[in-house]
Formats: C-alpha cells, structure tokens, sequence
C-alpha cells in the first residue's frame, strides 16, 4: 500500500476510522471531565452542605474532593497525551508514509 | 495575639535587588532574542523553536497572573474554602484545550485563532469578526492587569501608582518590540519557574511548623476562625450564578488569544498536545499550593493583618513570606510576583498586536498581500502602540474597581472566540455567516449582559437594581453564541467551505502542510 495519492488517502477507510477514533477519544475524555467538574458545581449549587461533611477532626470532605478534581483534570490530560502519542501517531505516520511526495 | 508588624509598603532594599536582576537577565535575555527575531514566523512563533516542555512552562506562565497568585491566595485566606471553587474553575480548562481544540488549532493555523476560524471560510469578515472578539478579550485582561500591577506595586514597594504602572509598560514594550515571542516565552519560563519554586518554598516553610503536615494546618486555621473556613460560604449564592460562572472559566480559557497563541511556538501537533499535560499539571501544582498559602496566611498572619493591609486580601501571599521567611523572602516574593505581571502582560500585548497586524493589517486591510518584512514592521508598530495604550489605560482605570473585568474577558473568550473556534474545527456546516454572526452575538451579549448585571450596574453605576440577575453572563451569552452559529449556518449553505473541511483533513490530522 504505498504512494497514494492525497484523494486516495482522504477516501481511505483508514484515515476516516483514524477521524472517528479520535474524537471518540476526545469527546469521551471531555466527558469524563464536564461530568465531574459540574457535578462538583452543581453539588456546590444545590447541595454544598454535603462538602461540608467532616471526615476528620476538622477537615471536611470539601478538601479532598477540590484537590481531586484537580489532579483529576491532570489525569486525564495524561491519558489522552498517552494514547495519541502511542496509538493516534503510529497511524498517523502509517497513513503519511502512504502519501506520494 | 499580637499584631503582627509588616514592613510592607516600604521601599524594601531586597526586593528591588531581586527585581532589578530580573530585569537585567530577561532585558538580557530579549537581546538575545532579538538577534534571532527577523522574519514574521520568529516575530509571532519563536520560529517555532520552543520544546513541548518549554511550552508547557510558558503556557503555565501565561495563566499563572499575579491575580490568581495574590487574589486566590488572598481570597483563601479570607473566605477559606471558597478560594479553591475559583482555583478548580481556572484549571478544568485545560483538558478541554487539549482534547478540543490544541492539535486542531496547530495544524491549521499559522499564528493566530483566526487563521483557524478563516482557514476555509471568507477571510475578510470572519477575520475582523474575530478580531473583535480577541481584542475585546485582550483589551479587558490587559487593563485588570494594569491596573492591579500599579496598586500592587504601590502596596509592596511604596511606589507610586502612576510610576509603577509606567515601569511595567516601559519593560513590558522592550520584551516584546525587542524580542518577539521568543523573549516573550523565555521570560514566561523563567517567571513559571520563580512562581513555582517561590510558592514551594513558602509552602515547604509553613508546613514545616505543623509537622509537614496540611491536615494540622487546617485543623489550626478551624480553631481559630470556626469549621466554617474549610466548608462552602457564600460565595455561591445563586446556584445559576455558580454554573454560569463554571462556564466562563472553563471555557474561557479555551478561547484566551494569549494562550491559544502559544500553540504556534511548538514544531508540531505532538509537542502541542505534550505541552498541555505539563502545563496542566503545574497550573494544578499551583493551584494546590496557592491553597496552601492561603490558609497559611490566615493561621500565621491572621485575617485581620490581611485585612487591614489590604480589604481583598491581596497581600495575604506576601505578608506570609515576611512572617515565615523575613524581610529577604518577602523581599523575594514581591520580586516574583513584579515579575509575574510584567511577562503577563507582555504576552497579553504580543497577542492583541499580532491580532492587529496579521488578522487586521495583513489579512484585510492588505488582502493578505503583505512582505515579510512589512508584516513584521506593521506588527511591531503595533505593539508598541498597544503598550502605551495599556500605559494609558492603566492610569485612567486608577482607583476603579476592575477586578470584574477579568471575569468579563473569561466571558467574551467563551462566548466570543471559543464557540466559532470549535465549530470550525468540528462542524463541516459552519459558514462564513454563522461564525460572524456567532462571534457577534457572543461578544455583545457577554458585554452587554455584564453592563446590566449586579457587578457593575448595582456595585459600579450605584442603581438599585440590577436588569440581568446573574453576575457572569456565559450561561446566556456562550450558548446564544452556539445557538445563532448553528442556526445561521443552516439557513443558507456555504457548499465551498463544507467541500474544503473534506479536504483539508489531511492538514487537520495528519498535519499534512501545516506551518
């Protein structure tokens, strides 16, 4: 399979899986992160007494849950970066090296 | 307890040495850079140089202003738990940038958002719409900073406001007309660096009195001031206020024309991706660390010192430094935070002038039939003017309360730059109309709602009652935006630019030609 041209390589059915791959990556780990961040805000709206809750002598469970969604967030980046930096590229370079100079 | 004495506000001999180093390193440092600032790709892009990492250090410089380093610390160390709802909203941005937009955003584009938006639409409308809507968002940001640059400068040093507004400005258009966007990101990294290393410091050195332990620090700060400080208060009153304002911040930052900037500094789309995980973890270091600050500053220095320094809370960072670390920490992280605002808001200008130049000059007034040279020429003239006009600005503003306008600049970036953005880069329908009337729609709507609100209709223009209820308008405005693009897209159909989204996807994912 090589020296396709442009059309050939838009029209492939590799580059539309590529396409649609992609965004179901995306759009599920912007999911993942609306679910989780307007949950902490609607909780804040219509429940914040519920963070209010102690799970120490002081410390409420407030705390915790604000710092996890934080380093929720950074996971996530992470899984994505992980993902397209193995999967996404290799079939990215796949379909280049198909391309004709 | 006795007051605790500060030598806040006076001219500090410490601070100044550590300022003036900064500023003789990163003036350095531009003359450095502009040795290699010539063509319009190093101008705007750093000849698109900068690693991933660097990137992501920038990118955290960028966001990192000295407003969410002294007003977030502050507003912990005053309301307790509430600083960190703000704190949470600035940082879930990021993962929105990187699985939305980032990539997207560097394979199409050349040096600014509207080369996106433009790319398979009709230029010149879509780029003076977007133009509005980057400097709208630019203009607003740049005058909080100002502003808070001279009270803060005042405040730390003694200086006067006028002054310290002129010294910012002064440095600001040499990094930027000298340097390009190579000293400006070298600037932001070095900054990133001093932030981060000052707040670990400061936070190192008030765990180490409770045992290295957080848990014992806020356990102190509830026997102190009640159980009240580590539980929601009142700052979300209105739970549509709560939401509304999530939006803003979220999505907001995906439509930051500094930020987005950045992305064309990277050689390619992985570096771009790579530069949002580092920038996202250390913008989420700190956020956790500012945290920290906070209830440091109101166990250690107490609530009443803070505020009787400053009503916001503002000092609440520095007046710790001095209670923990002395005179030459306090010395040091007025330093930082002085060096905060200057690389702020240099990039801040190299946006709104690159918008200027090459979206408006170049692209419009000139058809896209511009040298090299004459764009760089144009883009410097530009920013010059923009650093006297933020100069301007910042004297005007003086003594106003301006700190809504950086919620209004999150409001005009989410509802002005990020739907049509995001439509561009997703929706094969969206034509030239729906992008113009989108952008339109959301940069009217979040001004205009904003005017009418409680912050400056009640607080500001003194009426009794506001006309719009709510205190940040995205909820309206960023929706109306996606709703009015959409719907004008599929009145009438721009066949031309459907078939172009087609056949630029070799550009978009495969990064087939891209700049």
């Amino acid at each position: 399979m090589r020296n396709r041209s442009a059309s050939e390589v838009l029209g492939s059915s590799e580059l539309r899986a590529l396409v649609r791959q992609r965004w179901m990556v995306s759009l599920t780990l912007t999911a993942a992160i609306l679910v989780v961040y307007f949950g902490f805000v609607l909780v804040l709206a219509f429940a914040k007494g519920s963070l209010a809750a102690r799970i120490g002598e002081h410390l409420t469970v407030g705390i915790p849950v604000g710092v996890g969604v934080i380093l929720f967030a950074w996971v996530l980046t992470g899984i994505y970066v992980w993902w397209a930096n193995g999967r996404y590229d290799a079939a990215v370079a796949s379909l280049k090296s198909q391309l004709e100079d | 307890m006795e007051k605790f004495q500060t030598t806040l506000g006076e001219p500090n001999a410490i601070s100044i040495a550590f300022f003036f180093v900064f500023v003789a390193v990163t003036l350095w440092i531009t003359w450095w850079a502009a040795k290699r600032t010539r063509t319009a790709r190093e101008y705007y892009a750093a000849g698109r140089s900068i690693s991933g990492f660097q990137n992501g250090l920038a990118l955290a410089g960028d966001y990192m202003s000295a407003a969410s380093f002294l007003g977030i610390a502050g507003l912990v160390s005053l309301k307790g738990y509430d600083g960190l709802i703000y704190s949470i909203g600035f940082l879930v941005g990021w993962p929105i940038i990187l699985f939305l937009i980032a990539e997207p955003l560097r394979n199409l584009g050349k040096y600014t958002f509207a080369d996106v938006v433009a790319y398979r639409l009709q230029q010149k409308p879509i780029r003076i719409a977007a133009s509005v809507g980057a400097l709208t968002t630019v203009a607003f940001y740049l005058i909080a900073q100002m502003v808070g640059a001279g009270n803060l400068i005042k405040l730390m040093f003694g200086l006067p406001y006028e002054l310290a507004v002129v010294v910012v400005g002064g440095v600001m258009i040499a990094y930027v007309l000298f340097g390009g966007m190579l000293a400006t990101t070298w600037v932001q990294i070095i900054k990133a660096g001093l932030l981060l290393g000052g707040a670990t410091v400061l936070v190192v050195l008030t765990l180490s009195r409770y045992g290295f332990d957080p848990v014992a620090l806020f356990d102190a700060s509830a026997v102190r001031y009640g159980d009240k400080v580590l539980a929601p208060g009142g700052l979300v009153a209105n739970p549509w206020d709560a939401i509304s304002l999530g939006l803003a911040l979220m999505f907001g930052t995906a439509g930051l024309p500094h930020i987005l900037m950045r992305f064309y500094t990277v050689p390619d789309a992985k570096e771009a991706r790579k530069s949002v995980f580092y920038a996202t973890g250390l913008i989420g270091y700190f956020y956790i660390l500012t945290f920290i600050i906070g209830f440091g500053a109101m166990t250690v220095v107490g609530q009443e010192a803070i505020s009787s320094i400053d009503k916001g809370g503002n000092m609440a960072a520095p007046l710790l430094a001095e209670a923990i670390g002395g005179t030459v920490f306090l010395g040091f992280i007025a330093a930082v935070a002085f060096a905060t605002i200057l690389a702020v808001v240099a990039g801040l200008t190299l946006a709104g002038a690159s918008t200027l130049s090459h979206d408006l000059y170049v692209n419009v007034f000139r058809g896209g039939r511009s040298s090299e040279a004459e764009e760089v020429r144009v883009a410097k003239v530009a920013t010059l003017l923009l650093g006297v006009l933020a100069i301007v600005l910042g004297i005007a503003f003086k003594g106003q309360n301006v700190a809504f306008m950086v919620g209004l600049a999150f409001a005009v970036a989410a509802s002005a730059n990020f739907p049509a953005l995001l439509l561009s880069i997703m929706w094969k329908g969206f034509t030239t109309a729906g992008a113009v009337a989108s952008i339109v729609t959301g940069t009217v709507l979040a001004v205009g709602l904003i005017v009418i609100s409680p912050t400056v209709w009640v607080d500001l223009l003194k009426h009794p009652q506001a006309i719009f209820a709510l205190k940040n308008p995205a909820i309206i405005s960023m929706t109306a935006a996606f709703a009015v693009g959409v719907l004008v897209s599929l009145l009438r159909r721009e066949p031309a630019a459907a078939a172009q989204y087609e056949s630029e996807k070799l550009r978009t994912y495969l990064g087939v030609g891209a700049e």
